[in-house]
């Protein structure tokens, strides 16, 4: 008879698995501000059965975005030779005239995330306040990273230090009156000591707290609104205090569009990207060749591996991968602390931790910039691609993070990303600026950026294996942004549901594949910076609507 | 022959479940079985409920609504998952064993060309337990 009770579920032994803490009375974890609304998840969805496979996708948003990215695929590979300066003319136009404002927007997360640390609103736990935490922190953390960085700190590690060290030490250089020299501010002329500081501040400042506020926001808007309030977990959501129940209609598709053609974009950058570093890197040790040829069958395989991933599901698939990519990183920077210039290092872990702190008020500022090749070719540059990449990092965070508190959580996905990222850029980019100053060794100096950092672990011992590591890390980056991109382009594509059909994923997955070949044939790595930028400025706009609506959302929870 | 039914239902299709809970519950007052009906939530929320206390709510609600209806012995137990899409067929193997269930009923579709890639979640329960299992088509 104890089956009949309603006390036999599996709440009654929590020690052993948490997550089935359930109770049949409705006492939801804790109190939380329910958003109360008339709609329910789904009903905008249509659910047409194509060939053998039923797919569940929200109309508006899943027909318009995946539509457009279709023709755009189509025309960038019917035009592969006219729409590179396109591209080119597109970057250079956004990055020129809004650097202000994705400088002013980076700010603005920056400062509400530290001020969220100190105010009472950090106790406020995601979830309800007897959430319990879904993950370990290692799980957590590794997960944060390999989606929120992966591929780009592989290809920027070693190659940006080297080239902000090298413009800075150049100096300033004019011509009619412009200047035309790459130098973040005023340059270091001459001075090797104080070039490297600005070099690594500036590196730093890119990706220190800057990215990760912008994905903290993001991820915090979700958390709260899905866990907390009761909502769909799509970008939509986070605008219920500002538009009200007109987010279920065509203000909600639209935002919901924005965050698809982000996503897509800003992944297949890192796709372009990571393509063309594996190809560098295999070239470089196997003597592959790197045409676009070789690119798209790299691309083509590792979506294939990507499927796989998808398909064993987030716990077994993107998680173990994210384990996997973990060790493999941390083996590898622990190498190179070791085998490179020790004691340098660890001293200029803290050092550039000093220079980041005393140049990051004037890097950061949005106006009066002299060192506009800087500041928005680099600086500019890197907000919209975090800024496009946000959707998806953000709604992964928001995803796992469920049952840690506001404080914990920003703690964990600002303040310890970015040590990791100073200890990152110190250790490959200190070596590398080691190697050119103490050894004389031009090699990093003079190679493309996709090489810069096979040829640093060229000079240190075990040099093919630690290649090889290089490349296979690069990859697994590759598979495990794919694949959890292909996951949150699901969920909004599908108004909310993370239980949609598991073909759609499928159907995702290959068109991130499709975009990154269609950008790589079509222009190469200006086209994928340049979407990237296109479609990170208006959702920079909707991410400042979310700051409002988190600080307003936070107010009205139960303290 | 049979003591304990585990049937996972969809709350999300109720209209799809139809005949497979009528069978289940014929068999159950045939061989004096209790049935467990298991369902698997997502975290978030969803078309069935905001959170994984109110989908189990609801679903203890069903089981009840179909021991009155059937006259049968009925319990819920839900499950939450982080990916239930890809996850149910391996938290329905578990469910099975925390029951001590014998017997699994539940409503597969028509297998097709896809079930080469993504097989179906009845058969590949059948695959992994040793427990009789009746697929509804």
């Amino acid at each position: 008879m104890s089956e009949q009770n309603q006390d036999d579920l599996p709440g009654e032994n929590p020690a052993d698995t948490p997550e089935q803490a359930i109770e049949p009375i409705p006492a939801p974890e804790g109190d939380t501000e329910i958003i109360e609304t008339d709609y329910t998840i789904g009903q905008d969805n249509i659910t047409p059965q194509i060939g053998p496979v039923r797919f569940d996708i929200h109309n508006p948003v899943f027909v318009t975005s995946g539509l457009s990215i279709l023709v755009f695929v189509v025309l960038t590979l019917a035009f592969q030779n006219e729409v590179g300066p396109l591209f080119v003319a597109l970057r250079n136009f956004l990055t020129a005239n809004l650097d202000w404002f994705f400088l002013s927007a980076g700010n603005i997360f920056v400062i509400l995330c530290l001020a969220l640390i100190v105010t009472p609103l950090g106790r406020i736990r995601l979830g309800g306040p007897d959430a319990t935490p879904d993950y370990s922190y290692a799980g957590w953390f590794a997960m944060l990273f390999a989606a929120g960085m992966g591929i780009g700190l592989m290809f920027y590690g070693v190659s940006e230090p080297m080239s902000h060290y090298s413009a800075a030490l150049g100096g300033i250089t004019m011509e009619n009156g412009v200047r035309t020299d790459w130098a973040p501010l005023g340059g270091a002329a001459g001075d090797v000591v104080e070039a490297q500081r600005l070099g690594m501040a500036a590196t730093i400042f890119h990706w220190g707290l800057h990215p990760w506020a912008i994905y903290a926001v993001v991820a915090l808007a979700l958390a709260l609104f899905s866990y907390n309030k009761g909502l769909p977990l799509t970008i939509r959501s986070v605008f219920y205090p500002i538009l009200g129940d007109r987010i279920w209609g065509w203000p909600g598709h639209v935002i919901d569009i924005l965050a698809v053609f982000a996503t897509i974009f800003g992944l297949a950058t890192s796709l372009g990207l990571g393509a063309q570093q594996a190809a560098a890197g295999l070239s470089f040790l196997f003597g592959l060749p790197t045409d676009n040829a070789f690119l798209v069958a790299l691309v083509i395989g590792i979506t294939v591996i990507a499927l796989f991933s998808i398909l064993a599901g987030l716990d077994k698939g993107v998680k173990r991968l994210s384990e996997v990519n973990m060790v493999l990183a941390v083996a590898l920077l622990l190498f190179v602390i070791i085998a490179g210039p020790t004691l340098a290092i660890l001293t200029g872990f803290f050092g550039n931790l000093v220079a980041y702190a005393e140049y990051l008020p004037a890097l950061s500022m949005p106006f009066g910039r002299e060192d506009a090749n800087f500041s928005q070719g680099w600086t500019a540059f890197y907000w919209a691609w975090w800024i496009s990449w946000s959707p998806f990092v953000g709604m992964f965070i928001a995803r796992v993070s469920r049952g840690r508190t506001v404080r914990e959580f920003i703690t964990c996905v600002l303040i310890i990303p970015t040590l990791v990222s100073v200890l990152w850029m110190t250790a490959m980019g200190g070596t590398a600026i080691s190697q050119l100053l103490n050894d004389g060794f031009t090699g990093v100096q003079d190679a493309d950026l996709p090489i810069k950092l096979f040829e640093m672990l060229s000079q240190m011992p075990l040099a093919g294996i630690m290649s090889f590591v290089g490349i296979v890390l690069v990859i697994v980056f590759f598979v495990t942004s794919s694949d959890s991109g292909s996951l949150v382009v699901d969920t909004i594509a599908a108004g909310g549901k993370v239980n949609a059909p598991v073909p759609q994923r499928i159907f995702w997955a290959s068109f991130e594949g499709l975009v990154a070949i269609a950008l790589l044939l079509g222009g190469g790595l200006a086209a994928l910076q340049a979407m990237a930028v296109s479609t990170g400025f208006p959702f920079t706009i909707v991410l400042l609507g979310a700051c409002f609506a988190i600080v307003k959302g936070l107010m009205n929870e139960p303290r | 022959m049979f003591s304990r039914i585990l049937v996972p239902v969809d709350l999300a299709h109720p209209q799809e479940l139809e005949k497979s809970l009528k069978i289940a519950a014929d068999l159950a007052r045939n061989y004096g079985a209790s049935i467990c009906y298991v369902g698997v939530t997502e975290e978030t929320p969803g078309p069935i409920a905001h959170n994984p206390r109110e989908f189990a709510q609801k679903l203890a609600a069903f089981a009840a609504e179909q021991a009155a209806r059937h006259g049968i012995e009925a319990s819920a137990r839900a499950y939450p998952a982080h990916d239930p899409a890809v996850e149910i067929t391996d938290i329905l193997l578990r469910a099975v064993a925390e029951v001590g269930a014998d017997l699994v009923v539940m409503a597969s579709h028509k297998p097709n060309i896809a079930d080469y890639i993504l097989p179906s979640h009845g058969g590949g329960i059948a695959t992994h337990t040793g427990i009789s299992v009746f697929l509804v088509r």
